[in-house]
């Protein structure tokens, strides 16, 4: 059993990213995720002499994130969906020079400066492509303070292993409310060895090592897109995850993930208790999508409803995985309004009674 | 035959070779424009790091812009950044590897323009890296756009009638700028245009390099050059436009050198 405490989701997030062997984090203040930050800069470098450091930008964040991604650090930046949208370039560039970092996103409400609660509406940014060009981020959802803290670790392996950009989508409220969490070890980070691409100073006996997304060769330029394809389909292959919960036997399945997915889970307790046979699939990998898990139990099911803090956006994957063969329906409130699993529970059975 | 090609060796053997490529420089055809200052600029960056015995120790970054390419004649390690954006790559670098000698080699556009934030801030916290700022008043690699180095008069692809003030600002002076901020140790501009320049060029980068050590601050050397393509110019006239027009707006010389106090305390 690792050290237990109680803490808000943002620093959880930092503590963990200390004891995850944390080399550099770069970073700009925003709300409603200042508290990364802040913690980082009064416990980090106390502890591992790791770098952090404020930003003018989010544009320089990621851009610092680059070069110490490209010299082999273990390397993060976090903060809200505004601030996301000016990393989208440096995210591109990340992935076309296949550099592994992590990017947290405390997702508030929008479109333009929106507000500083809770939102899911950084669903399609997040998952099909912010930037330009044809690349894919890791997303991964956490539904807990717990899974905000694990999945530090966790995303930089992911990065390490498939030399890419992890995104952890989580939102205002898990980054602010107080959780139980068991926090991990504290890794030696000087036992890590930066990888032998990085840009760490040429030896004699090497060629140089040089990190870049330029290729002008239309020819060159395919064969890297070629190659990123191949390693994005190794990726769908091997590190699709999802939690079912209850979905064997269920008439109707609620798709949800991160905060939605513990409002859904609620509602699925109220409908069971009324009789009414309610299953959870909760996507923890939002890329690569559980397509397969979803198309599976659309081979049973009556319907599914995609619940999500925005308009309707993860419920195009949740059709495209159903394919006609049952009704997809939609809830969702928006601008940073949490629904109640009540109010969830009126719109299931509308739509339920509909289908029945 | 067999005698002459005897002869021929004999003949090299009693030469000793007097200019060579320095090892630090790949043996790579340039992409630049016949008569370009980037040649002589990149060549003596990358003979003041083998002089110095650096190259095992060093680490660049290459804009967007002509230099595009630097990592394809550079022979250190190097990060190509997104437009603007050297300087936050470098501290990025510089921030995991403080041991290592960091540059960035960047353009007008890319440093005075797009990039004029990450320039600013990066010399304001004193990044212990070296900035070399390649200045030729205009866009070169996109054919020949205003930069915010362009001249008052002078025309461009997008100043076709000559820059005017009231309507497109003027030429921005950044490194006397930047020169203003605690955070810079060394700021000098410097010109590639004639043999004396170079090597005086040559020796800013130098002494650039050696302070980097000292972790006291940005070294920052500007290189006025020129752009013979886009100005519409044969090579030898570019370089007296440069005498003419540009040095008198951009004097050479340095901008803020450290003190004696500086250098021997560090």
């Amino acid at each position: 059993m690792g050290e237990l405490r109680l803490m808000k989701g943002n620093e959880a997030l930092a503590e963990a990213a200390i004891r995850a062997g944390m080399d550099a984090y770069f970073g700009y203040p925003i709300t409603p995720q200042s508290e990364v930050l802040e913690y980082l800069t009064r416990e980090g470098y106390n502890r591992t002499k790791c770098t952090i450091l404020q930003a003018e930008s989010e544009i320089a964040s990621i851009n610092m994130v680059y070069g110490a991604a490209g010299a082999g650090a273990r390397v993060m930046t976090s903060s809200s969906s505004p601030g996301i949208s000016l990393m989208q370039e440096g995210l591109s560039y990340i992935a076309g020079a296949e550099l592994p970092c992590l990017v947290v996103n405390i997702n508030r409400g929008g479109p333009g400066l929106g507000t500083i609660q809770p939102s899911q509406g950084d669903y399609f940014q997040s998952v099909k492509g912010g930037g330009h060009g044809d690349y894919r981020l890791i997303v991964l959802a956490p539904a807990t303070v717990q899974e905000m803290a694990d999945f530090v670790e966790e995303g930089w392996d992911l990065a390490d292993k498939y030399r890419n950009p992890v995104m952890m989508l989580s939102d205002g409220a898990l980054g602010q409310m107080m959780e139980k969490v068991e926090l991990r070890e504290q890794r030696d980070r000087t036992a890590r060895k930066a990888p032998e691409w990085a840009t760490t100073g040429k030896p004699v006996e090497r060629d140089r090592n040089f990190i870049t997304s330029l290729f002008i060769k239309p020819e060159e330029m395919e064969q890297v897109n070629l190659h990123l394809q191949e390693k994005y389909r190794t990726i769908e292959a091997n590190e699709i995850r999802v939690q079912e919960m209850d979905t064997e036997d269920a008439d109707f399945i609620i798709v949800a993930y991160g905060l939605s997915a513990r409002i859904g889970h609620k509602v699925m307790e109220i409908m069971r208790a009324e009789g009414v046979k309610v299953g959870l699939i909760r996507p923890i990998t939002l890329w690569p999508y559980p397509y397969a898990t979803i198309a599976k139990a659309a081979e049973h099911v009556k319907g599914f409803l995609s619940l999500e803090l925005n308009a309707g956006q993860m419920v195009e994957d949740v059709r495209l995985a159903v394919n006609g063969r049952c009704p997809v329906g939609h809830y969702g409130r928006m601008g940073g309004i949490i629904p109640s699993p009540e109010e969830v529970v009126e719109v299931l059975k509308d739509m339920y009674s509909k289908i029945q | 035959m067999e005698n002459s090609m005897h002869e021929v060796e004999h003949h090299y053997d009693e030469m000793s070779v007097v200019c060579e490529r320095p090892s630090t420089l790949l043996d790579a055809r340039m992409h630049y424009c016949p008569g370009c200052g980037h040649g002589v600029a990149h060549r003596i960056l990358m003979e003041a790091i083998e002089e110095l015995g650096i190259q095992e120790q060093t680490v660049g970054v290459a804009p967007v812009g002509c230099s595009v390419f630097a990592y394809h004649y550079m022979n250190v390690d190097m990060q190509e950044a997104a437009h603007g954006r050297a300087t936050a790559v470098a501290t990025g670098i510089k921030r995991c590897l403080p041991d290592k000698y960091v540059y960035t080699y960047q353009g007008d556009g890319d440093l005075a323009a797009i990039g004029t934030g990450e320039t600013v801030h990066t010399v304001n916290r004193g990044e212990n890296i070296l900035i070399v700022f390649i200045n030729n008043a205009i866009y070169g690699m996109t054919g020949g756009q205003m930069a915010p180095t362009t001249l008052l008069e002078q025309k461009t692809s997008t100043t076709p009638y000559g820059r005017e003030s009231s309507f497109m600002g003027n030429p921005l002076k950044i490194t006397e700028l930047l020169a203003q901020l605690p955070g810079a140790f060394y700021v000098t501009r410097q010109a590639v245009n004639t043999p004396v320049n170079v090597r005086r060029a040559k020796k800013a980068l130098l002494n650039a390099l050696k302070y980097q050590k000292l972790n006291k601050g940005t070294c920052m050397v500007e290189i006025v050059s020129n752009c013979p393509t886009n100005w519409g110019m044969k090579p030898v006239e570019a370089n007296e436009w440069l005498v003419e027009n540009m040095l008198p707006y951009y004097p050479l010389g340095d901008m803020k050198v450290p003190s004696k106090e500086d250098i021997e305390n560090a």
